[in-house]
C-alpha cells in the first residue's frame, strides 16, 4: 500500500499542495481527480521522488519510501515522452535496464509487453514514426516494462481514441489484478467514474474527498428519493421527511431514515396508484462541482 | 480474459516480488553513456563526416608532400648557340636554341618561350628577355650569389608555425562543438520529450549527466586518436620531417589534452541545455560556451608567434589543449610545464564538472522559459 502523509509544497511561494494525505490500496484502480492546476502532476511527482516536497511523507506498506521502491514502481509523466528517433523495442529495453533489469530479462519482457499492446509488428520502428495512439500504447509499455511493484500514471487516457482506451484499461487492470497499487490521474471525471474502484478529488492543492464511489456519494449526499403518483401532497405531513422538489403528482424528498421513507412509499400505495418510487442518486460529477468549488 | 490468471499477462507476480533495488550509479552511468555512444556510431551523418574528415586529412597531407612536383613545369628559355652551353645543367629550365638573337626576342614576345637570353654589353655578358615580369628564378640561377650562413637552421618556419596553429585550432574546435552540441541535444532531447522524468525515478540525476558525459567524450577522444592516427599515417607514408619528427609530441599532448579538455566542456554543455525546455532555445544557452571554445582558436592563431601570450594560454583551462601543444612544437618550455598545465586543468576540470552537476540536477524538471546559470545554482 502506498500512504500519503501531510504533503506540502510551495512554488516560489505559490502554494501547490497543502497537507495532503491519501492513500493507494494494493490491487485497486485508484482514480485522481481535479481540476487542470490542483496539483495532481507535483503529487505523483513528489510520490516519485522527482520532486522533494516541503514538508510530510510517502511511506510503502507502512515504511518510509525508499529510492530502492522507487526504482521499482512504473511510472507516466504527464507530457508523453520516449525518445523519437529511438526504436520502440530498444527504448523498452534502455528504460528496464535503467530500472536495474538485465538486458537479457528485459529483451524478453519488452517482447512479450509490444505483443500484448498489439505493437509487436512495430518493435523495430523508431518512435516518431508510429501513430499517436501507438506512441501512446509504447508510452505505456514503458511504465510497465519493468514489472513494476506499483503503477503512478499521469493522465493515461487523454488523448487516446476508445479502442485505446480499452487495451490501455485492460492492461492496468490486469495490473491491479496482481494486487499493485494503481493510482492514476485525470481532469476527465466520467472516465475515472467509470473506471476506478477508488478516487481522490483534489482541488486547489487540498483533498476534498476521498474513497470508493459509494463512500463519497454517502459523505456528500443525504438520501433521497423521487415518488411519481397521483397527487403526491400528502408527503408534506409525514414526519421524518422533508420535500425538496413538489410539483403536483411528482415529490422529491430526503427522509432520516430508510423506515421514514417506506413510510411514504405505503402511504402513497394506500392513496392511489404509485407510478415510480425509487432512491435518488445524485450523480458524482455533481458531487465532484460542489467539493472542488 | 480467464479469472484463473490474472496479471499473467502483464507479468507481474506479487507472491514473488522483484527485490532488484535500485540500479548503481556507475551501472546507470554505463547504461547511459553506452546509448549515447550506440546512438552517434548508428548515425550515418556522424560516420560519413568523420570519414569525410579523415580522408581529407591523410589526402591532404600526401598532397602537400608530393603535389608541389606535380605542378612544377620547366621554364622553356629560348638562346642562341654562343649561350646555350652556360644554360645547360641548369635545374628546370627547358632549352630552345635559336639561331639569332632576333628570333629569340620573336619567340619570347610570341610566347613560344617563357624567357630568352641572348649575349648582352653588361658585365655578366648575357641579357635576360621576358615579357612584362623579370624572372626571378632564372635570374638568380645566372647571378653570382653571396656567400650565406644560417645560424639556427632549425628554427619553425614562421608559415609552418601558422598552419600548425591553424591545424592545432580546427580540430579543437571542430571536435569541441561538434560533441559539445551533440550532448546539449541529448540534454533536451530528454527533457523536452520528459523522458528525463522516467529516468529520474530510476536513477539519480548525476549519474545520468556523468552518463553523457562519458559517452560523448569517449567518443570524441576516439575521434581525436582517429585524426592524431591519420597525420601521423599520412606522415608516415610520405616520409615528411616535420610530422615524424615535429609533431609527434605536440600530437600526444594535444590528445591528452583534448580528452580532459573535453570533460570540462561536455559538463558544461549539458548543464547549459538543461537550463532550456526546447531544443529552439539551446542556441541562446550554448552561445556563451561556443565563445570559450572560439576565442582559444583564434588567439592560438593571432598569437601563434608570441611566446608570452602562448604561455599564458598553457595555463588558461579553455585555450591550455591548443596553447600547449604549440609550445611543445616551438620548444619553448620546460620540459615540466606541460604537465603543469595539465594539472591545472585537471583540477579545474574537477570544479566545472561539480558546478555543472549542481545546475544540472536543480534545472532539469523546470520546464518554461529559460532558467538563469544564477537561479540555477540557488536552486
Amino acid at each position: 500500500m502506498l500512504s500519503i502523509h501531510a504533503i506540502s509544497r510551495s512554488f516560489n511561494g505559490q502554494r501547490a499542495l497543502h497537507d495532503v494525505s491519501f492513500e493507494v490500496h494494493d490491487g485497486l484502480m485508484t482514480g485522481f481527480v481535479g481540476a487542470n492546476g490542483a496539483g495532481k502532476t507535483t503529487a505523483m511527482r513528489i510520490i516519485l521522488g522527482v520532486l522533494a516536497a516541503d514538508s510530510g511523507e510517502v511511506h510503502v506498506d507502512g515504511r518510509p519510501i525508499t529510492a530502492d521502491n522507487r526504482a521499482q514502481f512504473g511510472y507516466m509523466p504527464e507530457e508523453r515522452g520516449l525518445y523519437p528517433k529511438m526504436k520502440v523495442h530498444e527504448q523498452l529495453v534502455y528504460l528496464a535496464r535503467l530500472h536495474g533489469m538485465t538486458a537479457a530479462a528485459a529483451g524478453r519482457r519488452a517482447d512479450a509487453l509490444l505483443e500484448q499492446l498489439g505493437l509487436g509488428e512495430r518493435r523495430h520502428d523508431t518512435l516518431e514514426s508510429l501513430s499517436l495512439g501507438n506512441q501512446q500504447r509504447a508510452q505505456i509499455a514503458a511504465a510497465l516494462v519493468h514489472e513494476p511493484t506499483a503503477l503512478v500514471l499521469d493522465e493515461p487516457f487523454s488523448g487516446l481514441d476508445p479502442m485505446a482506451v480499452e487495451t490501455t484499461l485492460e492492461v492496468l487492470r490486469d495490473v491491479a489484478r496482481s494486487g499493485a497499487p494503481v493510482l492514476f490521474s485525470s481532469h476527465q471525471l466520467d472516465v475515472v467514474e467509470r473506471l476506478c474502484d477508488s478516487l481522490i478529488i483534489l482541488a486547489h492543492g487540498e483533498v476534498r474527498a476521498a474513497g470508493t464511489r459509494e463512500q463519497i456519494r454517502a459523505a456528500h449526499t443525504r438520501p433521497e428519493w423521487v415518488l411519481e403518483t397521483d397527487d403526491a401532497g400528502f408527503v408534506r405531513g409525514i414526519g421524518g421527511v422533508e420535500v425538496i422538489e413538489f410539483d403536483g403528482g411528482h415529490v422529491r424528498f430526503t427522509a432520516a431514515s430508510d423506515d421514514a421513507a417506506d413510510r411514504v412509499l405505503r402511504e402513497a400505495i394506500e392513496r392511489g396508484s404509485v407510478r415510480s418510487f425509487a432512491p435518488s442518486i445524485r450523480p458524482l460529477n455533481e458531487i465532484f462541482q460542489e467539493v472542488v468549488r | 480474459m480467464s479469472a484463473t490468471a490474472p496479471g499473467r499477462a502483464a507479468g507481474l507476480n506479487p507472491s514473488a516480488p522483484n527485490h532488484r533495488g535500485r540500479t548503481g550509479f556507475w551501472a546507470a552511468t554505463g547504461i547511459v553513456a553506452q546509448r549515447e555512444i550506440m546512438t552517434r556510431l548508428r548515425s550515418k551523418s556522424f560516420i560519413i563526416s568523420t570519414a569525410i574528415m579523415l580522408v581529407l586529412i591523410v589526402g591532404g597531407i600526401i598532397f602537400s608532400a608530393i603535389g608541389p612536383a606535380l605542378f612544377d613545369e620547366d621554364t622553356t628559355v629560348a638562346t642562341v648557340a654562343a649561350i646555350a652551353p652556360a644554360l645547360q645543367g641548369l635545374d628546370g629550365l627547358d632549352i630552345d636554341m635559336l639561331s639569332t638573337a632576333d628570333a629569340v626576342r620573336q619567340a619570347v614576345q610570341s610566347g613560344a618561350a617563357d624567357a630568352g637570353v641572348v649575349p648582352g654589353s653588361g658585365p655578366s655578358g648575357l641579357l635576360v628577355l621576358a615579357d612584362r615580369e623579370a624572372p626571378s628564378s632564372l635570374i638568380q640561377m645566372l647571378s653570382v650569389a653571396p656567400e650565406l650562413e644560417l645560424l639556427d637552421p632549425n628554427a619553425p618556419d614562421p608559415m609552418l608555425t601558422y598552419y600548425i596553429g591553424i591545424g592545432f585550432g580546427i580540430v579543437f574546435f571542430m571536435s569541441a562543438i561538434t560533441f559539445g552540441q551533440t550532448i546539449a541535444q541529448s540534454v533536451v532531447e530528454e527533457k523536452q520529450s520528459r523522458i528525463v522524468e522516467i529516468m529520474l525515478a530510476a536513477v539519480p540525476a548525476r549519474a545520468i549527466l556523468a552518463g553523457k558525459v562519458l559517452g560523448n567524450s569517449v567518443l570524441a577522444f576516439g575521434q581525436i586518436v582517429l585524426i592524431a592516427a591519420a597525420v601521423l599515417v599520412g606522415g608516415a607514408i610520405t616520409g615528411s620531417q616535420l610530422v615524424l619528427d615535429g609533431l609527434g609530441m605536440p600530437i600526444v599532448w594535444f590528445v591528452v589534452l583534448f580528452t580532459v579538455g573535453f570533460v570540462m566542456l561536455a559538463a558544461l554543455y549539458a548543464a547549459a541545455a538543461a537550463l532550456v525546455s526546447r531544443s529552439e532555445d539551446l542556441g541562446t544557452a550554448t552561445s556563451p560556451l561556443m565563445m570559450l571554445i572560439m576565442i582559444p582558436y583564434f588567439a592560438v592563431i593571432i598569437f601563434n608567434n608570441n611566446p608570452l601570450a602562448l604561455q599564458i594560454m598553457s595555463y588558461v583551462p579553455f585555450s591550455a589543449p591548443v596553447a600547449v601543444p604549440m609550445r611543445v612544437y616551438l620548444q619553448s618550455q620546460a620540459w615540466w610545464e606541460p604537465f603543469l598545465s595539465l594539472a591545472i586543468l585537471a583540477a579545474f576540470t574537477v570544479l566545472v564538472i561539480a558546478f555543472a552537476a549542481k545546475v544540472y540536477e536543480r534545472s532539469l524538471l523546470k520546464t518554461g522559459s529559460m532558467v538563469k546559470w544564477k537561479d540555477a545554482l540557488k536552486g
